[in-house]
C-alpha cells in the first residue's frame, strides 16, 4: 500500500475536500465550489509548503480524524480547535509532523465553524473539471469524507517554510457584511435597504455551503411579478418569498429566480463561513456602484 | 439594453427578449474568440439577461457594451446536434390535452421544431431549449416528481429540457433519449451548452 494516502477514522459532521473551486463553468450550470474560508485554506497550504491550489480538508463544527499511511507535514487553520497526534497535543495554526500510521485528530471547533487541514502534497482526490472540490449542490467532485475511506496524498512540491506564527482573525462575535446594492433592489420598497441595515438578523441553523441563511425581519417586495431566472454571483443576497435574505456562498446555484437586493464583497465571506448559527448579523449597505 | 452593476466585479445585462439575450451571448462569444473582449471570468446567459462575472473594470465594459451593434443570433439552419428520442413519456396525455391535440401527435409537433439552448441551470448540463412555437407552452406538473430518470425529455413553459442525471423535477415528461448529456470527463462536458442548436428525431416505435 502506498505511503501517500490517509484513512478516514472519523469523518465528523461534514468534512469535504476543497481547493480553489471550478470557476468558469457557470454557463453549463456548474457551481464554483471551493473552500468557504479562502484565507484559512491558503494559509494552511502555505504552512506546509503547498501551492494555493492544493486541496485541503474543510471540517464543519466537529472536526475529523485521519491516519496518514506515511509520515506527512500537516497544518490546521480556520476555526480554532484542539489538534492531537496519537493523543498528544499538536499546534493549531502552525506546521507539524505526523509520523506514519499516527492518528491525527482535529477536534471540535472551539469557536467558528470550519477548520482546514492541509497535508504536505495536498489531498489528491480525482479532479473534476479541473478541481478537487466537493460541490454539495450538484454532487460534483469527491464525496464528503466517510469512515473507512482512503484518499491519496500528492507529492510535496516544496519543504514547509521556516516556522512562522501567523495571526488569524478570530471567528466573528457579530458578523458584519457589507452590501453593494443591486441589481434588483428596485424590486423592494424604497425603505428595504434601510430596514436591512437596521434589522437585527441572526445566522440561521439552515446555513450551509450553498448559502448563509438568516433569521430576522422579512424584507417586503413591491414587485410581485415572477423574475425570469438570471445568473447569480458569489455573495449575492437573494430574497426568497419568505423575505429572509440568503447570502450565497461557494456552492450556490448558477441561476435563480428570486430578486438579488445586493452583493456582499468576496472578502467578507470568509467571516460568513465561520459564523455559527445564532451569531448576530448586520448588513452594511455601501454606496451604489456607478 | 440595460446594464446593471452586480457587486464590484460583475454586470447583469438585461434585454427585452430571450432572442436578444441569445444574440448578445453569441456576440460576446464571437468577440471573445476574436480576442477583442477584456478578460471575463464567466459569461452566463439566462432567460432575458446575460451575466458577466469576474470583470476587472465593469464600469468601462458597461459603457462599451451599450454602444455595440448586435446582429441577431445566427439562424437555426446550420448544423445541429441531433438527439434521438422515444416519445414514450408518462405525461404525453397531459401535454396533448394542454395542446389540444391527440397524444400520438405530440412527437411530430415536438420534433418538427428547431431548437437552441438558450441557457443552462438547475443542474450541470441541464439546458433550457427554446424553439417550440409559443402556442405549445406547457404548464409544469402540479406536484413535482421526486425522481426523474436521466435522459428524460421534458417540457415546462416555453422550454424543452433533457434531464442529464436522475433528479427530482416538475417538468412534463414526453420522451427519453439515450444520449449522454453530461460527462465531466468529456470535452465538452455538457452537450447542451448555451447557443447549441438541437433537433429532436423520433425513434421508430419498436
Amino acid at each position: 500500500m502506498t505511503d501517500r494516502a490517509f484513512a478516514v477514522l472519523r469523518p465528523g459532521a461534514l468534512t469535504t475536500v476543497q481547493d480553489l473551486g471550478r470557476p468558469g463553468h457557470a454557463h453549463i450550470g456548474v457551481p464554483r465550489a471551493g473552500a468557504l474560508d479562502l484565507p484559512a485554506h491558503l494559509l494552511a497550504n502555505r504552512l506546509v509548503g503547498n501551492p494555493p491550489h492544493a486541496a485541503t480538508l474543510e471540517t464543519t463544527l466537529t472536526g475529523c480524524a485521519v491516519r496518514p499511511h506515511g509520515a506527512v507535514t500537516a497544518a490546521v487553520t480556520g476555526a480554532p480547535c484542539g489538534v492531537t497526534v496519537d493523543g498528544r497535543p499538536a499546534p493549531w495554526g502552525a506546521a507539524f509532523r505526523v509520523p506514519a500510521g499516527a492518528v491525527l485528530d482535529i477536534g471540535r471547533a472551539a469557536r467558528g465553524v470550519r477548520s482546514y487541514l492541509a497535508l504536505g502534497g495536498g489531498v489528491a482526490a480525482e479532479r473534476v473539471l479541473g478541481s478537487r472540490s466537493a460541490d454539495l449542490l450538484s454532487g460534483l467532485g469527491p464525496a464528503p469524507l466517510a469512515e473507512g475511506a482512503i484518499l491519496p496524498i500528492g507529492a510535496p512540491v516544496a519543504p514547509p517554510p521556516p516556522a512562522d506564527a501567523v495571526p488569524q482573525p478570530g471567528p466573528p462575535k457579530e458578523l458584519v457584511l457589507r452590501l453593494r446594492p443591486g441589481p434588483r433592489d428596485d424590486w423592494f420598497a424604497p425603505a428595504a435597504l434601510t430596514a436591512l441595515a437596521a434589522g437585527r438578523y441572526r445566522v440561521a441553523s439552515a446555513s450551509n455551503r450553498i448559502g448563509l441563511r438568516t433569521e430576522g425581519p422579512p424584507l417586503s417586495r413591491i414587485r410581485r411579478a415572477e423574475l425570469p431566472s438570471e445568473g447569480l454571483v458569489l455573495g449575492a443576497v437573494q430574497v426568497p418569498p419568505d423575505g429572509r435574505p440568503v447570502v450565497f456562498l461557494a456552492d450556490h446555484p448558477t441561476t435563480g429566480g428570486y430578486p438579488v437586493i445586493g452583493v456582499v464583497p468576496e472578502r467578507d465571506l470568509a467571516a460568513a463561513a465561520q459564523a455559527v448559527p445564532g451569531t448576530p448579523l448586520r448588513f452594511l449597505p455601501l454606496r451604489r456602484a456607478r | 439594453m440595460r446594464v446593471l452593476p452586480v457587486g464590484d466585479h460583475a454586470l447583469l445585462v438585461e434585454l427585452p427578449t430571450g432572442e436578444a439575450a441569445l444574440a448578445l451571448h453569441a456576440e460576446l462569444l464571437r468577440r471573445r474568440a476574436a480576442g477583442t473582449l477584456p478578460r471575463i471570468g464567466e459569461i452566463v446567459p439566462a432567460a432575458r439577461t446575460v451575466l458577466l462575472d469576474g470583470v476587472e473594470e465593469p464600469g468601462a465594459l458597461a459603457r462599451r457594451l451599450t454602444r455595440w451593434e448586435i446582429p441577431p443570433a445566427p439562424p437555426a439552419a446550420e448544423a445541429a446536434l441531433t438527439l434521438s428520442v422515444r416519445y414514450d413519456g408518462p405525461d404525453l396525455d397531459e401535454v396533448a390535452a394542454a395542446w389540444g391535440v391527440r397524444p400520438e401527435e405530440v412527437a411530430a409537433i415536438h420534433s418538427g421544431a428547431a431548437y437552441r439552448v438558450a441557457f443552462c441551470g438547475f443542474a450541470p448540463g441541464f439546458g433550457y431549449l427554446t424553439g417550440l412555437p409559443e402556442r405549445y407552452a406547457t404548464p409544469r406538473r402540479g406536484t413535482p416528481r421526486t425522481a426523474v430518470p436521466p435522459g428524460s425529455v421534458a417540457l415546462a413553459g416555453p422550454y424543452t429540457g433533457v434531464y442529464p442525471r436522475a433528479s427530482p423535477g416538475g417538468w412534463q415528461l414526453i420522451g427519453t433519449t439515450d444520449a449522454v448529456l453530461w460527462d465531466p470527463g468529456r470535452e465538452p462536458a455538457a452537450l447542451l451548452a448555451p447557443g447549441v442548436l438541437v433537433r429532436f428525431v423520433p425513434e421508430p416505435a419498436s
